[in-house]
């Protein structure tokens, strides 16, 4: 699956015919080059925190190193370290023409990742890391480069500093969704977590759940796994346990407007996931009466997902069955750049598809719920 | 249900009262300590005893309990469905108790009591060995004490333990398991070792009760990237009560992954897929499909690949299903006799052609 281009493709632009309402890219990953990148929008307490502990997920490695060592450095497309030097996806001129212009891509949303204080068992540190990403967004990507919109990073265990930042990035457009990882402390229904959706939904920001993160529990409900190769695999069963509780607490009863975007976990799950909630919810009723209406309403109404990684059935056909019961407007393109299992635009989707159904897949879906 | 098939019952629940019960099968220490230290039962929260999902309303006693003699199963379950065996999967909460010593002399006693208080009385009843994981020897012993009883057909973990099934450490159980010619059971439930998420403790039962589907991915997962399923090819796995839908969608992204990291795990020489096909059985009670739409069942049994992977079940006493619709609606009659005999004797050795059996 580790995509390495050769520079005939580089030359010539590749976006698929069939994205004529442009090709949206919603998950790509801006990387700092280190700590350093955010120090001009550190206090000086913070920084030197940064520099005497760093950042300390609810796991025990320190430097970024993961539990489960990723298949490859950083999870990168080998082709993706950029000449000049520095990581994958640090260098805009670099990301410009390896993969915005490579592939014609209109809009890009950014997703950053770690070193992002995301999920930081401090949470004072989470909120300042929060702010100087979205700053450091704001200044090495998004003003210099029009095609990028960014993603309000915000300290999800803090929900009220969380509320504070989403209000302080409501109205600017350079901001198109609020970004939360997938593997949170609680289930991400849980009220505890309510204000961060009460003030997306207020400022009109899809909130997008992007697999990772570290709950601090055990990454399967039975104990910890010993491979990374099941690590990939339990990202879909973390984002299925969020939409049961988003579903289950009530979240979207609460909050009409609220849209949630998943962002690299899969899809294929969602209809079984709703299935199940229906099924149960009918013996089970009387436990949930704020639920009014069947969950699987409830997913259709309020959830979108991305295409990378599509899982992948032996039988081509089954995939479209899966991506028919979630709904042909329900689903947004992602390359995932610069990540080793990076779908290219031009062969993600099934040809066998309808034109104007790769179409809504590869932009008009993405401008309809970012209001692109 | 067709009459003319001898339908197999592969998930009935038969349910403790309290630990007096167990106390004739327990040993005078054990006998003692239960009194003595006032543990009066060990009813799970995967279960609760009074929630509409454990026990069906038409099922339950003037006391409000069920599921607690050999006469309820036989009027509730097996006449009404024209089963002519029924395997016993008893959910007593013995996988919760975190002393050792006191789990396996739980354990046995629960065995034992399945053994006099069902087997012996209804020549249609089999069991499963309820395996205490606490003390991997313990559970190996188990086994060894209980198969020559050709009765107990299967071993029976819950699908939330302590650690991912595959994991070395239990391989010694399924060497047994092969030796005696017994599937694995991984039958829904927590023994709360975890929370029932990777993202924490839920607030309601429905999100709990959902999160079986979760744990029988992860448990799929473990058993084959760590090598179980390819060192113990003669071993079946049963996921009993599992909703069954989650399988197809689990495996085209293992099967994915796997063509990109199988480095990784070089002892998986076979897609996934593959290996679940051939070792893998489910029981369709729940079968967690839209109740409206017949054209998606005919769909996802097509997504399965295979029309001998699924046993059927009535689940009793647990509600899944109202009156006697105790096979899910949708599925072909092409299939019912696969589903509801042919597949269980393939699957369970020991309901083939040796005494006492059909």
């Amino acid at each position: 699956m580790n995509v390495i281009q050769s520079p005939s493709q580089l030359v010539h632009p590749g976006k698929p015919a069939a994205a004529t309402l442009g090709l949206v890219d919603v998950d790509i990953h801006p990387r700092a080059h280190g700590m350093a990148d955010y120090k001009p929008w550190l206090s000086e307490r913070w920084w030197s925190y940064a520099q005497e502990y760093g950042a300390r997920a609810r796991h025990g490695f320190t430097g970024g190193q993961p539990p489960f060592p990723k298949a490859q450095p950083l999870a990168c497309r080998r082709d993706a370290w950029p000449p000049g030097g520095g990581t994958p996806a640090s260098d805009l001129n670099f990301l410009r023409g390896h993969h915005l212009d490579a592939h014609g891509i209109d809009i890009g949303v950014l997703n950053p990742l770690q070193p992002s204080g995301q999920g930081d068992r401090n949470n004072g540190f989470s909120a300042a890391m929060a702010h100087a990403v979205n700053e450091w967004q704001l200044e090495t990507w998004l003003r210099p480069e029009p095609r990028l919109r960014g993603s309000v990073v915000v300290p999800y265990e803090d929900a009220a500093a969380s509320a504070a930042e989403i209000r302080k990035r409501a109205g600017d457009p350079n901001f198109c969704q609020v970004l939360m990882m997938s593997r949170t402390a609680e289930p991400a229904g849980n009220p505890r977590y309510w204000p961060i959706y009460e003030a997306a939904a207020e400022a009109g920001l899809p909130v997008a759940f992007h697999a990772f993160g570290y709950s601090g529990w055990a990454m399967t409900n039975t104990g910890w796994p010993s491979f990374y190769i099941e690590e990939v695999s339990e990202h879909a069963t973390s984002c299925q346990n969020q939409v049961t509780s988003l579903v289950v607490e009530g979240v979207f009863e609460r909050l009409p407007a609220l849209k949630v975007v998943l962002i690299e976990c899969g899809f294929a799950w969602l209809p079984s996931v709703a299935w199940r909630l229906d099924r149960h919810w009918r013996h089970l009723k009387a436990e949930v009466p704020h639920l009014r209406r069947a969950p699987s309403e409830v997913i259709r109404e309020h959830i979108w997902v991305s295409t990378q990684p599509m899982e992948e059935p032996e039988v081509g056909r089954h995939l479209k069955d899966v991506m028919g019961w979630i709904g042909w407007d329900r689903i947004l393109f992602a390359t995932d750049y610069p990540h080793w299992d990076f779908d290219d635009p031009r062969a993600a989707l099934p040809a066998t598809l309808p034109e104007e159904t790769r179409r809504d897949i590869y932009g008009g879906n993405a401008r309809r719920v970012y209001g692109l | 249900m067709p009459e003319a098939i001898r339908a197999i019952d592969c998930d009935v629940h038969p349910m403790v009262l309290s630990m007096s019960a167990l106390a004739p099968y327990l040993d005078e220490f054990w006998r003692d300590q239960v009194v003595e230290r006032g543990i009066t039962q060990l009813d799970g929260q995967s279960w609760p005893v009074n929630a509409p999902k454990t026990i069906r309303a038409d099922w339950r006693n003037a006391a409000g309990r069920g599921a607690d003699t050999v006469e309820a199963l036989r009027a509730q379950a097996l006449e009404p469905f024209g089963a002519d065996l029924a395997i016993l999967n008893p959910l007593y909460g013995v996988q919760m108790v975190l002393n050792a010593d006191m789990a396996v002399a739980f354990t046995r006693a629960l065995n034992d009591w399945t053994r006099a208080e069902w087997l012996d009385r209804d020549p249609r009843l089999r069991a499963s060995i309820v395996l205490p994981l606490q003390d991997i020897g313990a559970a190996v012993d188990e086994i060894e004490r209980l198969a020559p009883d050709r009765r107990f057909v299967q071993a029976l973990v819950l699908a939330m333990g302590d650690a991912p099934l595959g994991k070395r450490q239990f391989w010694p159980v399924y060497e047994a398991c092969v030796r005696h010619g017994l599937p694995l059971g991984v039958h829904a439930g927590s023994a709360y070792r975890h929370p029932q998420t990777s993202v924490g403790w839920t607030s309601w039962y429905l999100e709990e009760y959902v999160a079986n589907q979760q744990a029988f991915q992860s448990q799929l997962a473990s058993l084959i990237t760590e090598g179980a399923l390819g060192k113990f090819p003669e071993m079946k796995v049963v996921l009993l009560e599992s909703g069954v839908t989650w399988l197809p969608a689990f495996l085209w992204r293992l099967g994915k992954t796997w063509k990109g990291v199988r480095f990784e795990v070089p002892w998986v020489d076979r897609p996934p897929a593959e290996l679940v096909r051939d070792q893998v059985r489910l029981t369709v009670q729940p079968f967690d499909a839209p109740e409206d739409d017949p054209g998606a069942v005919e769909r996802i049994l097509d997504h399965l690949r295979s029309e001998d992977m699924l046993l059927w079940a009535s689940d009793w006493p647990h509600w899944q299903f109202d009156g006697d619709a105790a096979v899910p609606p949708g599925f072909p009659a092409s299939l019912l006799s696969k589903l509801l005999r042919d597949n269980a004797l393939a699957t369970y050795s020991r309901l083939r052609g040796e005494e006492g059996s059909p």
